[in-house]
């Protein structure tokens, strides 16, 4: 097999095209952005037959190239996709080949747009996103990868190769080498890295170890922060410094001291992150329980069941959770009903990265209750007679959600990043793992002669916390729009 | 105001205590002082020398007794050890225990001896300290005039076109951390994979000689993640600001706009991004960190992880010590600030 070329035979007309679309798309954002400043003020006119005008002159110029030039650059990435998927093996390059590696993730991506945006008036805030731009990229940015994770973390999919298989004479491979080897995927599409391999499998592959970790981290911060803020925020008085005082003196913290203090061999041995996890991995219960108790307290036998049995499986989990060879707690050695163990370099890191993220979590939750218990359907619940936890929980916070969702999408994109700084000094995580972090982490150490190990995760975080941070954008938007 | 300055600074250094106590607790675990044992003395110890060992250096103490030495207000432990040695913790190194100081912590100015640098720590900390200033220095300079600029500019006009492209520059920012931009930064403009070999790829000679070549990118790198941050606050406070009552009053008088932006809305605008500013200094410690190891900067950050690395117990501590009293003063200094900006506050 010989090399690839990034483009193949579809750069020869493709990549001319790109770059003068792009270079035309830059200058026209830019006149447009100047002429801008000095336009005079235009209001909305309408023509003879009803219709709105187009602004003139060259503001109204350079606004609709803009929009062209921009729908142009799409037309063509679209081409290289569609072009790539089409062609056969290699014709296409290595863009061509990775948009056909990708290929269930593409077919996934269109049926979940196709299905969101025809029942998008059924489907509340989600069909909602689909009116904002912004939501609709950020949105299609962030299921790409989860749908990546998905499939080459479950079902083996799109990667090329093993994350941990090594191939000799593929040592630092430069993009689109061939392989030697019969038998396995001919070539190593983003080359190889310092022990030889396959970088677009490793990045592929990472993608499940941070979407696998970031949205569940969030969501343990999320009940900490909810568990404890609320209470905070309604009670005030001394539970409300107590608990201030805590959540500032956390986030005082330089993040990265923090993390090597925690995330050490040796604090490991002491058995803290153990203890620490018992301690955060509770705030699920109590807060369903608490829940569940404070809606159906006055219907014993009803309660008593639907407690009863969330207490149970969550108790379970919560057990099988913590309960592991080597820690402190190892209740269930042995025993069938202990349903998964976690690796204790994980453990730390997911326990880490939810003791950083809970305090801010607990300050905007606390803003946001002292912010609602002032209104009027609160005191209406206070004058029925109604439990504190009953308007805590099924009065305030789904009253709060708006401000909570879009935090929670910026959070995980928060949460993404502090696991990148995770790998990036080397910490918690197996050195081999493929999480962007710790890939980053491998490539840059031979920054100055090869370039191609490090920048392929590098990117592959940025877009994930882009498409985050766009998601999050949309959906405020939208929640601002009721 | 001074009672209010006064309980902050109580709160403040009530704060203090606490993180350089948890600091202290963490660094001064079993595995810790046993590896530090080991590393000090012999790896071939068995562990009833280990034992010995730190009976004879005063770390068999209760953690409290020990912080309280550490701080300076408890006397220094003066222990004749199992080999006949007089061994006082004022007194290290051979120097006689009989002249040495009863109290020697923090308070009184000794910060203990680096394991790692072979210094002590408050030189290395002042050393380091000194060489991030001038790195914090310039990323304030960029950062924070770049931010208000693209802020008022999108937030004078909310959902213009250049609105919607500086948020979208914001945004970008704020996505990209600093190991992500450091390393794109450093493979295109570094590289001869790229080809543009315009800046250094590591600021080790910035250490004695700041130039524009090897200073740009660790700079930038810190200061673009910042940037979309406190540009999308000072965006949000402008366009809170522009649809205030008076600003419509001065359009409606026919003010020009521009003399709205720069003379009616400005003022009021910058009170929220100060405080910003001023919190973004925690961040700012983080990103440090990262720059520092990326691009072989060896300033305070870099003596962060080496001390975690080698386990530098003194210059972990004295390195928290540091790092939380530049959060508090600048969070102290941010509180007191807004009240000063703030006429509302300030005349009440």
């Amino acid at each position: 097999m010989d090399p690839l070329s990034w483009t193949g035979s579809l750069g020869t007309f493709l990549n001319p095209a790109l770059l003068v679309l792009a270079a035309a798309l830059i200058l026209s954002a830019l006149a447009q952005m100047v002429t801008s400043l000095f336009a005079a003020e235009q209001t909305l006119r309408s023509g003879p037959d009803g219709k709105l005008l187009a602004r003139g002159g060259a503001l109204g110029f350079f606004e609709r190239s803009t929009g062209w030039l921009f729908f142009g650059l799409v037309l063509v990435v679209l081409g290289y996709i569609v072009g790539g998927v089409l062609m056969p093996y290699g014709k296409a390059g290595i863009i061509g080949l990775m948009a056909k590696q990708f290929l269930p993730v593409w077919i996934a991506l269109l049926l979940t747009y196709a299905l969101s945006i025809r029942f998008k008036r059924r489907l509340g805030l989600y069909g909602k996103l689909f009116d904002s731009t912004v939501g609709m990229i950020g949105f299609g940015i962030v299921m790409f990868w989860v749908y990546t994770a998905l499939l080459a973390g479950g079902f083996g999919m799109i990667s090329t190769h093993g994350a941990l298989e090594q191939i000799s004479g593929m040592k630092n491979a430069k993009p689109g080498s061939a392989l030697s080897n019969e038998g396995l995927f001919p070539h190593y599409l983003l080359g190889g890295d310092n022990l030889a391999r396959d970088v677009f499998s490793r990045m592929v592959l990472g993608s499940s170890v941070v979407i696998a970790i970031a949205p569940v981290a969030t969501l343990f911060a999320f009940m900490v922060g909810i568990t404890l803020g609320v209470p905070a925020g309604y009670y005030g008085g001394k539970l409300d410094t107590f608990l201030s005082f805590l959540a500032n003196l956390i986030l005082a913290f330089p993040v990265i001291l923090l993390f090597y203090l925690l995330v050490t061999p040796e604090i490991r041995d002491t058995g803290i992150p153990s203890y620490m996890a018992a301690f955060l991995f509770a705030f699920p219960i109590v807060f369903f329980v608490v829940l569940l108790n404070s809606r159906y307290h006055t219907q014993p036998r009803k309660r008593n069941l639907r407690v009863g049995v969330v207490f149970a499986v969550l108790f379970w989990l919560y057990l099988s959770l913590l309960s592991q060879q080597g820690t402190p707690f190892n209740f269930l050695p042995g025993f069938p009903v202990d349903l998964f163990d976690i690796d204790a370099g994980l453990l730390t890191v997911f326990v880490s990265v939810v003791f950083v993220n809970s305090p801010t979590v607990f300050r905007i939750v606390r803003g946001l209750t002292m912010d609602i218990k002032t209104r009027d359907y609160v005191a209406a619940a206070q004058t029925r007679g109604e439990g504190p936890w009953y308007i805590m929980l099924w009065e305030i916070l789904p009253n709060a959600r708006g401000p909570l969702i879009v935090d929670f999408c910026l959070r995980i994109g928060y949460t993404t990043i502090l696991l990148g700084t995770l790998g990036f000094f080397g910490l918690g995580l197996s050195p081999e793992s493929a999480d962007w972090g710790s890939t980053i982490n491998e490539g840059r150490k031979l920054m100055q002669i090869y370039i191609h190990p490090a920048l392929p995760p590098a990117l592959a975080l940025l877009s994930l916390v882009l498409g985050l941070n766009l998601l999050a954008d949309g959906l405020r938007e939208e929640s601002l729009k009721d | 105001m001074g009672l209010f300055i006064l309980r902050r600074l109580g709160v403040m250094i009530l704060t203090a205590l606490c993180l350089t106590f948890i600091v202290f607790f963490l660094t001064n675990l079993e595995p810790n002082l046993e590896k530090l044992a080991k590393t000090e003395a012999s790896v071939r110890m068995t562990d009833d020398q280990v034992v010995t060992w730190r009976e004879n250096r005063g770390f068999n103490q209760s953690i409290f007794i020990r912080y309280g030495e550490w701080l300076g207000v408890l006397p220094g432990y003066v222990i004749e050890g199992t080999d006949g040695v007089v061994r006082a913790r004022c007194a290290p190194r051979g120097e006689d225990v009989a002249t040495a100081p009863t109290y020697c912590g923090v308070m009184q100015g000794q910060w203990g001896f680096s394991s790692v640098f072979k210094d002590d720590v408050l030189n290395v900390v002042s050393n380091r300290l000194s060489l991030t200033g001038w790195l914090m220095l310039s990323v304030m300079l960029v950062m924070v005039p770049a931010s208000l600029i693209i802020g008022i500019l999108a937030g004078m006009k909310e959902g213009s076109k250049t609105d919607r492209t500086l948020s979208t520059f914001s945004i970008l920012t704020t996505a990209t951390p600093e190991y992500v931009s450091g390393v794109i930064f450093i493979s295109v403009f570094t590289t001869t994979a790229v080809g543009l070999k315009w800046f250094n790829g590591s600021a080790r000679s910035a250490m004695d000689d700041i130039t524009f070549v090897n200073f740009t990118l660790p700079v930038m790198t810190i200061a673009l993640y910042g940037i979309g941050y406190i540009a999308r606050m000072t965006r949000a406070s402008m366009t809170e600001v522009m649809t205030a009552q008076y600003i419509r009053t001065a359009r409606l008088k026919g003010v020009s706009f521009r003399n709205i932006v720069i003379r009616h809305a400005l003022r009021n605008a910058l009170i929220a991004p100060f405080t910003v500013i001023m919190l973004q200094f925690p961040w700012l410690l983080n990103g440090v960190v990262i720059v520092e190891t990326l691009f072989q900067y060896k300033g305070f950050g870099s003596a962060l992880v080496e001390a975690a690395v080698g386990n530098d117990i003194d210059l972990l501590l004295g390195i928290s010590v540091v790092s939380v009293v530049i959060v508090l003063t600048t969070q102290l200094i941010s509180d007191i600030g807004y009240v000063f900006l703030n006429p509302r506050i300030r005349i009440s």
